[in-house]
């Protein structure tokens, strides 16, 4: 485990240096903007609006970040070459994609926090105090993670056996797909094939499951999220990211690099 | 501990090829072959012999289809193993937005070294290997010499027994040749053992112990240098002097000539009869050598040779 947090580490030195939290300069621009502009825009729902306009905003930034950079996590290594000085060090291939992805997911944390902290700036900017009904914001930043985490852990394992152009397709698709989870488990019903049913709530589960993970709308009305969902939403992106990671090890542990 | 430092018995790799994947192309042909404690060993081919595949298997990036592979008496799939290892790739390539200390701070991290003995084996193979100003440096910004430079640091930077380079010399000019022939060197006469891959013979002949010929993924000879060159003259050379110009002898006109000096290789059993000749045409015979066969030739020799793709070639009792 240590050294997959020295691997770790490294990654989120690479993304700082090479100046990938500039994002933040632009997310910035776009919340002082909202704030100034949505109250001439938007009359009494100027903090549903911010808070819409911010958390998608968040979550659009960081599936970016995690698909793009995701998907390069382990290809770039081998197309450079930079893996084969590392991999003879005392290092297994598990513990090189652990800190990868715990490279990544830092990143990411990091990248989230400064936004939700210029979103809840901008909050400010159109009410006086934060307020306890506030915390669903953090909450709904929480989920966006839980949700980053598992986009990162899928390009991660796309990135253990293709090319970029594919695993962005592949894990894009199955973000899309992930978001309609529950409508396909529903599919079956439709058709009234029994046979139908079991492969789609099947392959429903398969899915990850990205819809549980979406509390934008109550957010930005405040509504309570509860405490069953942020413990189960928690649960269910450990234990997915854990068997995702698990494959790619298996896949990577047998890869030959050429 | 005893026993060799490495020891290969019939690896062999295929990689599968074309669209399905169905073929399978052999890189490297059942190798068996050792490789003794403190011994500088020289791994020679021509470029596609199987050379860096032997040297990756032997690290672990790369799975053998067949045979087994031991350093220090551990399997090569156990990675634990690595501590004892030091591995310098082909046309190594690290994180360009690092420097160079930071690369080696880095790698050094793998292999429980404090703080304070990371900064002191860090600083003093920067200085080693030339880097010592450029240390705080980018490596975006290094030459392809640099990065081989600091590759080897990265090699040795936890000071381990055995040490795989693949094709050091690669991208260095003299001075670079140089420094990383004393490294080996200082490495072997702290009782390291040193395996490297190179194409560049006059090196392999000044450093190594033994060397191995391989061609077409198959071992074709290991020896010792001074064994291989000395095992027979290619033949004698004559250097003489013709008074009257060039046209006094027959067997001038195959000399080489250099001002008034000739020069010309004959087979040894012919040297006599051409003294003789010299001597009649008046030639005044400066100096007789015998020519011994170079590490080139009998390189040219094993990999030129048809019909060598079986058993490798023992030169050596070993």
């Amino acid at each position: 485990m240590k050294h997959a947090g020295i691997v770790a580490w490294n990654t989120f030195r690479e993304a700082v240096r090479d100046r990938v939290l500039y994002n933040l300069v632009f997310f910035a621009l776009l919340m002082i903007a909202a704030a100034v502009l949505v109250g001439q825009i938007s009359i009494g729902i100027e903090e549903v609006v911010i808070v819409s306009l911010g958390l998608t905003a968040i979550s659009v930034i960081g599936l970016l970040m995690a698909v793009f950079i995701g998907v390069g996590l382990v290809y770039k290594e081998m197309d450079k070459r930079t893996l084969y000085a590392l991999l003879a060090k005392p290092v297994h291939r598990w513990e090189f994609l652990l800190g990868k992805f715990g490279g990544l997911l830092l990143t990411l944390t990091v990248n989230t926090a400064a936004m939700a902290a210029g979103l809840f700036g901008a909050m400010l900017l159109v009410q006086p105090a934060l307020k306890a009904a506030d915390l669903c914001v953090l909450i709904a930043v929480y989920f966006i993670l839980l949700k980053l985490a598992i986009v990162v852990a899928l390009a991660l394992l796309f990135s253990c056996f293709t090319t970029p152009l594919l695993a962005i397709l592949f894990t894009t698709g199955l973000y899309v797909t992930g978001v309609f989870a529950q409508q396909i488990r529903g599919f079956g019903n439709i058709t009234g094939s029994r046979t139908l049913d079991a492969v789609a709530v099947w392959f429903s589960y398969l899915l990850p499951n990205f819809e549980n993970f979406n509390v934008i709308a109550a957010a930005a009305h405040r509504r309570a999220i509860p405490g069953a969902l942020v413990l189960q939403n928690t649960a269910y992106a450990v234990i997915y990211c854990a068997i995702v990671l698990a494959a790619a090890s298996v896949i990577f542990s047998r890869r030959n690099l050429k | 501990m005893t026993g060799p430092a490495i020891e290969i018995e019939g690896l062999t790799k295929d990689y599968p090829v074309g669209f399905w994947l169905a073929k399978k192309k052999r890189s490297l042909d059942n190798l068996t072959m050792q490789v003794e404690r403190g011994e500088v060993f020289g791994f020679l081919g021509p470029n596609g012999a199987g050379k860096t595949t032997t040297l990756k298997l032997l690290v672990g990036l790369i799975f053998p289809t067949a045979g087994t592979a031991r350093i220090l008496g551990q399997p090569v799939s156990d990675v634990g193993m690595h501590r004892e290892i030091g591995y310098l790739p082909e046309q190594p390539y690290f994180y360009d937005y690092l420097t160079a200390y930071e690369v080696l701070d880095y790698f050094a991290r793998f292999h429980d070294l404090t703080a304070a003995e990371r900064r002191a084996r860090v600083e003093g193979l920067l200085k080693k290997v030339g880097l010592e100003t450029a240390g705080k440096i980018q490596l975006r910004k290094y030459s392809k010499g640099m990065l081989q430079r600091v590759g080897l640091a990265q090699a040795i930077v936890h000071n381990p027994q055995v040490v795989i380079l693949d094709e050091p010399m690669s991208g260095l000019d003299p001075v670079g040749r140089r420094e990383v022939r004393d490294i080996i060197l200082e490495l072997k006469r702290d009782g390291r053992t040193v395996l490297f891959s190179t194409h560049i013979l006059s090196d392999a002949e000044m450093l190594c112990d033994r060397v191995g010929v391989i061609a077409g993924g198959t071992l074709r000879g290991v020896g010792a240098p001074g064994e291989i060159v000395g095992l027979k003259a290619k033949g004698m050379e004559i250097l003489f002097e013709l008074a009257g110009g060039s046209g006094g002898a027959a067997i001038a006109a195959q000399a080489t000539q250099t001002g008034n000096r000739y020069r010309i290789q004959v087979p040894e059993e012919e040297l006599f009869g051409a003294l003789e000749q010299l001597r009649g045409a008046g030639a005044r015979i400066l100096a007789v050598a015998q020519v011994k066969a170079t590490l080139e030739d009998y390189f040219l020799e094993l990999v030129g040779a048809e019909g060598a793709q079986g058993a490798a070639v023992e030169v050596s009792g070993r």
